[in-house]
């Protein structure tokens, strides 16, 4: 996969400073505050649906991000997310059923757990392989978590998943309330943010770096004595683990866990929110799946609900990898650079 | 002796008779199917995701020729020939930019295929599965099932196809163009090969393959939408144990595969009879990762 350059200095930033004389992290830091308290604010003047689609964004945004860390800065392209959301998905489902009353932690780290497990499981065994057979390897792993998820339906539900109710937004000893839609948006928001920063904490660490450099040339840095199936393996997992949180937050969003999310299409449109974003700057999938389904949602209204909204956006993909590889924020910024 | 008699009488033999003659005939088709996946990625690097959407689309494409016209083989040819082209157009217009860039960006524009022709099929047909009648009723009985010659034909057909297919490449001055572009595309092209055109032709082909399992495999279950994700998934597994790009390991892995997976339906429920298969997968990725059939180097 042809990436973008390294996201150390990007040249938005650097002409930004430059101008205003700020270093490049004040930058960052006003720039993220500002998107946050967009974010923040939106849902106090949004309606209703819009909040709600907003919210969904945000946790596809979180889906899209976590496996950017795969595809855009370890160059491994991943179609099996849908294992890792649909578990945590489903680890959060459980979570609530079997506890009684629900709890909102609970089920966020029965979720992670779950995503853990299958993120083991898959990295155990296609790290070992690289490129076009990862790709497809994660992708038939996701199906076996399909396949079992959809058959054992005594613990599943079968076909028709899982219904509960959403937990309190419990803070203890602090904070004890039914979520409502304006809540629910900025605690899936506070998740988010949390995650981007960890995420872009990790891509900037040694750690991080040791990945770009698998991404750049990996006999190399096999060759200078890193233990490439090891930082692969890490690799996975943690995007297992983020992608499995965004499957419990979208659980405790919708109340409901259903084998379609484990279906491979799930996994198909993550790489489709980073491919339209731009991999490798874990803002851009944001943005990439932002622009799905604003677009779902535009194409809808316009044509009618049974309107194939994936035709125009599959053309719309193709036509992104051929003419434009880096995505929309690639994009932005080149054009923010001239 | 009485254990071991007790044993030999609980192995069901007609089951496994059946099921065997069932795997060869689902082996003969997936092998039609993985021939052109594995001859396309072989050529040009492509891994093309939209192989199962060509299997659906020609399914629906011999079932519209065979309502028009009412023969069964006019549907066959008639629709193998109409993917072929669009198999052309789709190579021109979305794979010919992609040459030279890394592989995963070919998987990457062929799934936006994939996505762009399976909505397309359930815009146009919607969701009902349609149905082609088999065009030969006749069967034999074969223990307590009357079993539809039908089914032996498929398989005959799907062999046919694949020898005429190999043949072409041994003799034909296209295949023996296809096998250099293979070998070495540059050296190819200093030879005076036109590799685009080859490239163009090896993706039409493959097209026109998977269509013609598809319009054959029509009869069988039935046409829906989504039959192109089972089988480009079933053909993925296919390949990789196959060895990918190894045109002789995927039809002896696509065989190997259904085989297993019938004597698995035998005692397992159909849907977890997939699981047996990618646990070969597995046991291949770990102790094979060339593949099965391939001696490793």
């Amino acid at each position: 996969m042809t990436t973008a350059p390294l996201d150390k200095s990007s040249p938005l930033k650097r002409s930004l400073s430059d101008r205003a004389g700020l270093s490049h992290t004040a930058v960052f830091w006003i720039v993220f505050c500002l998107v946050m308290a967009a974010l923040i604010a939106a849902p106090l003047i949004l309606s209703e649906f819009w909040r709600r689609l907003l919210t969904e964004i945000l946790i596809w945004g979180l889906l899209a991000m976590s496996s950017d860390l795969l595809i855009g800065y370890t160059g491994m392209v991943s179609f099996g997310h849908s294992a890792f959301f649909g578990l945590g998905m489903y680890g959060a489902a459980g979570a609530l059923l079997l506890v009684n009353p629900p709890n909102l932690w609970l089920a966020i780290l029965a979720g992670l757990a779950g995503a853990a497990g299958a993120a083991l499981f898959v990295a155990y065994f296609s790290t070992r392989l690289r490129d076009i057979y990862f790709a497809i390897t994660t992708l038939i792993f996701s199906q076996i978590f399909y396949v079992i998820i959809f058959t054992w339906t005594s613990v599943t539900g079968g076909e028709n998943g899982l219904i509960f109710t959403r937990p309190h937004l419990a803070i203890p000893f602090l904070y004890n309330a039914r979520f409502t839609s304006t809540t629910m948006h900025w605690f899936v928001l506070a998740i988010v943010a949390a995650s981007y920063l960890v995420l872009r904490r990790v891509t900037q660490s040694p750690f991080g770096m040791v990945l770009q450099s698998i991404r750049e040339n990996e006999p190399r840095t096999r060759a200078i004595g890193y233990r490439v199936e090891r930082f692969k393996m890490v690799a996975v997992m943690l995007s297992g683990l983020f992608a499995g949180l965004a499957g419990a937050l979208y659980a405790i969003q919708n109340e409901f866990a259903a084998p379609d999310f484990v279906y491979f299409l799930t996994s198909g449109e993550t790489v489709i929110y980073n491919v339209m974003g731009g991999v490798g700057t874990l803002v851009g999938p944001i943005v990439g799946a932002g622009f799905f389904h604003l677009m779902r949602e535009f194409l809808s209204r316009l044509f009618g609900d049974q309107f194939p909204y994936l035709i125009p956006l599959g053309i719309i993909f193709i036509v992104m990898i051929i003419f434009l590889p880096q995505g929309i924020m690639g994009f932005a910024r080149r054009w923010l650079n001239e | 002796m009485g254990a071991i008699g007790q044993i030999l009488h609980a192995i069901p033999v007609d089951l496994l008779i059946i099921q065997t003659v069932n795997g060869i005939v689902a082996g003969m088709i997936l092998a039609l199917v993985a021939s052109g996946l594995t001859l396309i990625f072989g050529i040009m690097d492509v891994v093309n995701f939209a192989h199962g959407e060509l299997f659906m689309l020609g399914a629906y494409l011999g079932f519209v020729v065979f309502v028009t016209t009412g023969s069964f083989w006019l549907a066959l040819i008639g629709s193998s020939l109409i993917v072929a082209i669009l198999g052309a157009a789709m190579q021109i217009v979305a794979l010919r930019p992609l040459i030279g860039r890394d592989p995963l960006n070919t998987i990457l524009a062929t799934f936006g295929i994939s996505l762009v022709l399976q909505n397309y099929a359930l815009w146009q047909f919607g969701p009902v599965v349609r149905k082609i009648p088999e065009p030969i009723g006749s069967q034999f009985t074969l223990f307590y099932l009357q079993y539809p010659w039908y089914r032996i034909l498929v398989a005959v057909l799907s062999a046919a196809i694949i020898g005429a297919f190999w043949l072409f490449l041994k003799y034909g001055k296209f295949g023996i163009w296809i096998r250099a572009t293979a070998q070495d595309r540059t050296m190819a092209q200093a030879m005076g090969i036109p590799v685009p055109l080859v490239y163009t032709g090896v993706f039409a082909i493959g097209a026109a393959m998977a269509a013609a399992s598809g319009v054959l495999f029509a009869p069988m279950v039935g046409v829906s939408h989504t039959m192109g994700l089972d089988w480009i998934l079933k053909a993925f597994i296919v390949v990789v144990v196959g060895g990918m790009g190894n045109f002789v390991g995927s039809i002896a892995a696509a065989i190997f595969i259904s085989l297993v997976e019938s004597y698995a339906a035998i005692w397992l429920d159909p849907s977890q009879a997939v699981i047996v298969s990618f646990v070969i997968l597995i046991m291949t990725l770990l102790f094979r990762p060339t593949g099965l059939f391939v001696t490793p180097r």
